[in-house]
């Protein structure tokens, strides 16, 4: 799997726990889950196990600290995916 | 008996406590009891003339005993933590009515407990333990909320 499809895997998650006022089309890799996304605590805790099944990784508390944007989920999916 | 300490944290009091007992706790889930007094002020606005437990009534009951019982019962375990507690989601199907004076019996079973999310699986029974009503609730648990 290359950083494209990281980085689409990763939106295609997202995209399920957007709000109804946020559209899809806003997700950039610098895009801030919860300021900007406006995802809140419950559904973020849904992204990271998500992205546990999807990846196959396993993710602790100061990973769900550190994935403050998409581009810091990507690095943190990297490294898990690196590290195995 | 050693239940009591849950019931203690317990952030509610009448009229909106709808705990009486638990039966049973462990990490994987818990069970405990209500009974909904038919001197309950919603009774007389629901319905006017016909007296139900409103639904949200027994999500609410479903949720304080199958999400935050168990939610002390996990923080107290892990680090002897007092969370606060918000319900995140409630998803719930409903069957049949309870009537004042009934006797509830709520099971909960702990689908996943991560990153202070507890999900939980919810059944309510009545007193000829027919299914009254379940669903999945979600709630977050923190020691202290950021929002």
């Amino acid at each position: 799997m290359n950083k494209d499809e990281h980085y689409q895997k990763l939106k295609n998650i997202v995209s399920l726990y957007l709000p109804e006022d946020v559209s899809a089309d806003k997700i950039t890799a610098e895009s801030h889950l919860t300021n900007e996304l406006n995802i809140n605590s419950a559904n973020l805790v849904d992204i990271v196990l998500d992205v546990e099944d999807a990846f196959d990784i396993m993710l602790e508390n100061e990973d769900m600290d550190g994935m403050q944007t998409i581009n810091d989920a990507l690095l943190i999916i990297d490294k898990k995916l690196s590290d195995k | 008996m050693e239940y009591n300490s849950i019931l203690d944290q317990l952030p509610y009091a009448s009229p909106f406590l709808f705990v009486d007992t638990l039966h049973k706790v462990d990490e994987n889930g818990v069970e405990g009891a209500f009974l909904f007094k038919e001197d309950a002020a919603f009774y007389d606005g629901h319905f006017k003339d016909y007296p139900v437990t409103p639904g949200v009534i027994l999500t609410e009951c479903c949720a304080q005993i199958g999400l935050v019982c168990l939610g002390i019962f996990l923080l107290n375990k892990d680090a002897d933590e007092k969370g606060k507690i918000a319900m995140s989601s409630s998803e719930m199907e409903f069957y049949l009515p309870v009537f004042p004076n009934e006797k509830v019996v709520v099971v909960s079973k702990k689908i996943y407990f991560r990153f202070h999310k507890l999900k939980c699986e919810v059944k309510m029974y009545n007193s000829k333990n027919k299914m009254v009503c379940k669903g999945v609730l979600a709630g977050m648990l923190k020691p202290t909320l950021n929002e």
